[in-house]
């Protein structure tokens, strides 16, 4: 190998020792991915290969020294339909085999875990439901279908996982979700690939992917204390929604117990889901859908909650499945000036916004 | 290929075979000039109304997010100047007709009149345009330079407005978004009078040259042309007043 | 290869080239900038996309020097992020777009359909006066610190998020694409109306049905590229507007508008060279083009769908699964009609007689490469494989295939085969071979690790990358250097020929479309006299008895 000069070999040598073509395989959905990757690459090589031979072998065949009198043809419908057909009944497989795919990746099972994702520039902020905060870093455990709900709140950025084969946006002012169930251990790349600005190119990370056992050890020793549903109940208090929604005869607002997956129907007479963006709609823009029988009267607490606090209070109430933790916290709010520790709004906004609420 | 004639007049021109002057050298006849610049103004108007449709696609898309402050906005829009505006380019789609007509007749006198006519009909669109214009600038309804929502809100600061219409206030965050009407109200009134004012700067100059007698000789492409630019100008307005004004009245 | 040639020169002893020509018409500057000659303003157009090319070329030298470590050593993050927008912006709105339609459709499409000039020759000197206002534009951005939102100005990263020059290099392409409308409005009035007596839609060449095809494209989308820019650029002013969420706008319809425009822009950039591809492949096999009819209206084919597949560059953005069915489900069929062109070119060759001239050769060149990033196009039109290439290198890599080994390649064909008619001088033959070839070496090696780096997760737009991607980098910029090489040989080599080249003569390829059966270089006019069309579309038997017939009068 010495005509290759040393440089370049140990360029060569680095790339073949480390993963040569394929990023690892570690989530379920990576070798079905895989698999229709290897048909398409199949299926250009053929058709490479017959272009190439055609050129090739016509050229060979009837260049002007062996054949000096073209021979003209118009042409052939029978050859012409075969090359429509073939190439394309074999993307029409790709077609379907794709949009399984695509739909799976895009569709979580129902039992999925979940997990928030925030992109903003130039960082990943990871929230578990149980509270635990990671910055540029998700640890998720094997054998368990993980969903992220995915935001962004500033720019397009864009959540990669290759080695689980999985991408989504992150869009300001939606959720998206995607999901995965990881298989192997190990640290795998995180990317932002949707361009985004001066430092696109560091937003970038780890994927942890542990046993369900360390898993569960990582959760307990990292847990800042309070889940996010305790987070957002806190919030709760602390932005005074419980003023109105709250379970008492006179209440101005809703009832928010198992509103989560409800179906509601507007003022306007449609019905809609109550999921997560719907969730999120009606505490940043209340006015853009008003439940039947209901004031327009919910002020907007847009530029007041960061996107976190949407998410803390989106998970609080998916997990109210009683009016009876309303009423807990009604109590707490009472108490909370103290107990908030670090956050001393509660008490002190609590009885403005009651006033602010007079017709 | 070219031969010299002596006009009455004794003055010596170049004539290509029996070509009047107007038709350009690379054209074989007059009729085949006509045609292909007909067509190529029929293909601009297509380039346009793509133009036009992403402003429209926009409007409607927002309009179906933010219904009721679109409700709410567009009532604040002066029905009475814009129906005048709407029957002044009505008529000015006559007087253009009739250019046109005069100068297929070859009527100079005519062609003058009815193309200035056209031009003050323009002039006037845009005089009331402005009027409109200075009305929203007064009234802090000039989305990101001089803008309030205080119209729209509750309270209202502009009872008087909902007197009139009846209309319901709106809660804040919705009472944001009719500066989103307003900032597509701007942008598609602002392009439609964009494009009245080259029509009206073309006008300008094809007045001067129809008193040179340059459209009354048979040649009238150039005339013919011009008013189907002028035709289209009005049919985006005849889109953009009920989108704008009308649609959410009662 | 053999050493055989078609090459027909006149005696070179004896040849002259015509004195009256169009080149010759009239001199001073005056006469160039104020010309109505087609011949004139595509020359014109040739000098300066090829000044935009070799500045977007210098900026492409500076992205793979900035790859060639995995940090970023060369240049800050911010400089890198200008250079490759720049580079986008510039090779796609003031190279690519152009190149073909402005500089060789210009040229030939008069003549081809025979007619003395374009329908609007004063309109198609405005759009080069508005494609030379758009580039001082793009070059003031340049020098008054660039611009960095990626040549797709996604918002709101472009409307609210940055502060370099959104404004004027979004009104420079507004202008651009005007430019781009006038001509492809005048390509279509012309096709329609100018034809020549006897010149039916189905004689005319297939470089004209392909350029027609491409005008659809750009009289009917360009506009709405216009009309978003502007919303960009009011946004940005007035700080209020329709894509930025946090004014209550939908940043996902700013991505609509935009690919609805620049998708059928991408078959702006190759409708043009495949026609260029079907000239050349059934000049230099002697034979009409397989299948005509089919490859013409797969043209037409291409053109309609193009329009309705743009969703594609949004799979992993929030559309619903169901749109992305449907969109992917358009980009499987419009897949197709490129499938077809590329198997009717090849047996085209069937029982031709072939020789392998520069333009073959890099026709040749275009067939497989573009072959290569058609079928990669396939792989990001499936939804599923989109999610995991999609914003990678292989996308980067997807679309120099298709554009550079596609468009460029397919110019660069035209450009040597049409440039005996515009100069009447012929290139040097071999060293533009070599130049041909080096080309599709370099080419190769630049591109190709790009597909694997992309499969192995690499980002695009990174100023920096994990370490272990650097080896298939270092082969990618190793190759950008060949490359370059192979671009900077025929610059030099054509101006050497604008003295020295042998003398053409009318017709060196004894091609049959119309633009060979008159002088080379032109007259002003064309044609002495308007040809009445008798003959079919690359009907060689009917050019040997022209040619026999001339000889006889001759004698
Ligand atoms: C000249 C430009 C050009 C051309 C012609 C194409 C052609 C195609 N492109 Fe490409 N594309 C771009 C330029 C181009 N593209 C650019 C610039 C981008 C990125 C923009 C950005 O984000 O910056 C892009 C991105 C892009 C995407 C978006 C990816 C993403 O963002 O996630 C997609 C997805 O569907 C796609 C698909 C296709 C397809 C299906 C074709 C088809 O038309 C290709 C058809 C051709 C063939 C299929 C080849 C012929 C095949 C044969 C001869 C073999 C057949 C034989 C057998 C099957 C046996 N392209
Ligand atoms: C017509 C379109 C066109 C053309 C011709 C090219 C040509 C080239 N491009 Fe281009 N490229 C784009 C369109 C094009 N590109 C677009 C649209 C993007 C996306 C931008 C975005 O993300 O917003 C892009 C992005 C892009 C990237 C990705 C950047 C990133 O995502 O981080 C890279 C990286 O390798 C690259 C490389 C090259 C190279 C090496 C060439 C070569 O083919 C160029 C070869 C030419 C020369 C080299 C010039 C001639 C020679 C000289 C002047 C001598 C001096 C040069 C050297 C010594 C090297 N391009
Ligand atoms: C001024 C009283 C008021 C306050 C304060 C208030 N809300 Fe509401 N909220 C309402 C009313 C009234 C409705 C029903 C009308 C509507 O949909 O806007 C509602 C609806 C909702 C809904 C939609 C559920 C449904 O059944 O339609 C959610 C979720 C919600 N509020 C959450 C919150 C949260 C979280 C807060 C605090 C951050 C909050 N609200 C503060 C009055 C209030
Ligand atoms: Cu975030 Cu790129
Ligand atoms: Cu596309």
């Amino acid at each position: 190998m010495d005509h290759i000069s040393p440089v370049l070999w140990q360029f060569l040598q680095k790339w073949l020792t480390h993963f040569a073509l394929f990023p690892p395989e570690a989530s379920k959905i990576a070798p079905q991915m895989d698999a229709l990757y290897f048909f398409m690459v199949l299926v250009s090589l053929v058709g490479l290969t017959l272009v190439v031979l055609l050129i090739v072998g016509f050229s060979i065949l009837y260049s002007k020294t062996r054949h000096p009198h073209a021979v003209q043809i118009e042409g052939s419908t029978i050859l012409e339909a075969t090359w429509t057909i073939i190439p394309l009944g074999l993307f029409l497989i790709m077609f379907v085999w794709g949009a399984l795919l695509y739909f799976r990746i895009y569709t979580p099972p129902a039992n999925a875990m979940n997990i928030y994702v925030v992109g903003k520039q130039w960082m990943w902020k990871v929230e578990h439901p149980g509270g635990q905060h990671e910055i540029n870093a998700l640890h998720v455990p094997t054998g368990r279908p993980v969903q992220l709900t995915i935001i962004s709140q500033d720019v397009f950025h864009s959540f990669s996982i290759p080695a689980f084969r999985v991408k989504r946006e992150a869009i300001p002012g939606r959720y998206t979700t995607v999901w995965f169930e990881a298989t192997t251990p190990g640290t795998y790349h995180l990317f932002c690939t949707q361009y985004c600005g001066t430092n696109h190119s560091q937003m970038i990370g780890d994927v942890v992917v542990m046993n369900p056992d360390d898993f569960r050890k990582w959760l307990d020793s990292s847990t800042s204390g309070d889940s996010l549903a305790q987070d957002g109940e806190r919030l709760f208090a602390s932005l005074s929604c419980n003023a109105c929604h709250n379970t008492r005869p006179d209440a101005r607002g809703p009832s928010l117990a198992n509103v989560y997956n409800s179906r509601l129907t507007l003022s306007t007479g449609e019905t809609i889901t109550a999921d997560e963006a719907y969730l999120r709609q009606a505490i940043l823009n209340p006015s853009q859908h008003i439940t039947q029988g209901y004031a327009p009267i919910m002020p907007t607490y847009q530029g007041q909650v960061s996107e976190e606090g949407v998410i803390a209070l989106v998970e609080y109430i998916k997990n109210l499945d009683s009016d009876y933790r309303v009423q807990q916290t009604l109590n707490t709010t009472d108490l909370v000036p103290e107990s908030a520790g670090g956050k001393p709004v509660a008490g002190a906004k609590a009885p403005a916004a009651e006033k602010e609420v007079k017709p | 290929m070219s031969d010299s004639t002596s006009t009455a007049n004794g003055a010596v021109v170049e004539v290509h075979h029996e070509h009047p002057p107007y038709q350009r050298h690379h054209f074989e006849s007059v009729d085949q000039q006509f045609d292909a610049t007909n067509f190529a103004m029929w293909l601009f108007l297509l380039t346009e109304i793509m133009f036009f449709g992403g402003l429209f696609t926009s409007y409607l898309i927002m309009r179906n997010w933010y219904y009721p402050a679109f409700v709410e906005a567009s009532h604040q829009l002066n029905i009475g100047w814009g129906t005048a505006n709407t029957a002044v380019l009505i008529v000015s789609s006559f007087t253009m007709a009739m250019g046109v007509w005069s100068a297929e007749m070859r009527k100079k006198g005519m062609l003058i009149l009815f193309l200035s006519l056209t031009w003050l009909l323009g002039m006037a669109f845009l005089g009331i345009k402005s009027i409109e214009y200075t009305e929203k600038w007064e009234k802090f309804h000039v989305p990101g330079l001089h803008w309030s929502d205080s119209s729209f809100l509750n309270p209202a600061s502009d009872p008087e407005v909902y007197s009139e219409y009846h209309d319901k206030p709106l809660a804040p965050d919705m009472a944001a978004k009719t500066e989103m009407y307003f900032f597509l109200y701007f942008a598609m009134t602002g392009m439609h009078a964009l494009h009245m004012i080259i029509g009206i700067s073309i006008l300008t100059f094809m007045i001067i040259r129809a008193r040179q007698g340059a459209y009354t000789t048979g040649h009238v492409t150039y005339v013919e042309n011009f008013g189907l630019y002028w035709h289209f100008v009005d049919i985006v307005w005849i889109f953009l007043f009920p989108l704008l004004y009308l649609i959410s009245r009662y | 290869m053999s050493a055989a040639t078609i090459v027909s020169l006149p005696d070179q002893s004896t040849a002259r080239i015509p004195k009256m020509n169009f080149l010759t018409k009239e001199n001073g500057l005056l006469s160039w900038l104020l010309t109505g000659d087609h011949k004139r303003i595509a020359t014109l157009y040739l000098i300066s996309i090829s000044f935009f090319f070799f500045v977007g070329g210098s900026l492409a030298g500076l992205i793979r020097l900035e790859l060639l470590t995995p940090q970023t050593s060369l240049m800050a993050a911010d400089t890198y992020n200008k250079v490759f927008t720049m580079h986008g912006v510039i090779m796609v709105f003031l190279f690519l777009v152009p190149s073909v339609p402005a500089t060789i459709g210009n040229f030939v499409i008069p003549m081809m359909v025979g007619a003395r000039d374009l329908a609007l020759p004063k309109i198609n000197l405005l759009s080069w006066y508005l494609y030379i206002i758009a580039g001082f534009m793009v070059i003031y951005t340049m020098a008054a610190g660039g611009v960095d939102t990626g040549w797709t100005f996604t918002s709101p990263l472009s409307t609210h998020y940055l502060n370099t020059h959104v404004i004027s290099t979004g009104l420079a392409i507004f202008v651009a694409g005007f430019s781009s409308i006038f001509t492809g409005l005048n390509f279509i009035v012309t096709i329609h109306k100018m034809r020549a007596p006897g010149m039916t839609w189905f004689r005319l060449p297939l470089f004209v049905w392909s350029n027609y095809a491409a005008s659809i494209l750009m009289v009917l989308g360009t506009p709405v590229l216009a009309i978003t820019l502007v919303l960009v650029v009011l946004e940005r002013t007035v700080h209020i507007g329709v894509f930025d969420p946090a004014y209550g706008g939908d940043p996902i319809l700013f991505q609509h508008l935009f690919w609805f425009y620049s998708h059928p822009a991408v078959y702006i950039m190759i409708l043009p060279g495949m026609g260029v591809i079907s000239e050349v492949v059934s000049t230099f096999s002697r034979k009409r083009v397989f299948g005509y009819t089919a490859v013409a209206f797969s043209s037409v084919a291409i053109a309609v769908f193009g329009f309705f597949v743009w969703a594609h560059h949004m799979f992993i953005m929030g559309i619903s699964n169901y749109a992305a069915l449907v969109f992917s489900l358009l980009t499987m069929l419009v897949a197709v009609p490129s499938a077809i062109k590329i198997f009717n070119w090849a047996f085209t060759l069937y029982k031709g007689s072939i020789t392998f001239e520069t333009p073959m050769l890099y026709a040749f060149g275009f067939m497989g490469l573009f072959t290569i990033g058609g079928m990669t196009g396939v792989f990001l039109g499936a939804t599923g494989t989109d999610i995991h290439l999609t914003e990678t290198y292989f996308i980067v890599a997807h679309f120099h295939f298709v554009m550079v080994g596609g468009m460029l390649m397919a110019f660069l064909s035209g450009i040597h085969f049409w440039w005996p008619k515009w100069t009447g001088r012929m290139y040097p033959e071999k060293i533009s071979q070599l130049a041909a070839i080096v080309t599709f070496i370099g080419f190769n090696f630049t591109f190709f690790p790009q597909f694997i780096l992309g499969t192995l997760g690499m980002p695009r737009r990174y100023a920096a990358y994990p370490p272990e991607f650097q080896a298939l980098n270092v082969f990618s910029t190793a190759g950008a250097t060949i490359l370059g090489v192979g671009y900077l040989l025929p610059i030099l080599y054509l101006t050497w020929s604008l003295r020295y080249g042998a003398v053409a003569g009318n017709n060196p390829w004894q091609a049959t479309g119309l633009e060979w059966q008159t002088q080379s270089p032109p007259l002003t006019e064309n044609f002495p006299e308007i040809p009445i069309v008798d003959h079919e579309a690359y009907d060689y038997e009917w050019l040997e008895r022209q040619q026999e017939k001339e000889v006889a009068s001759v004698g």
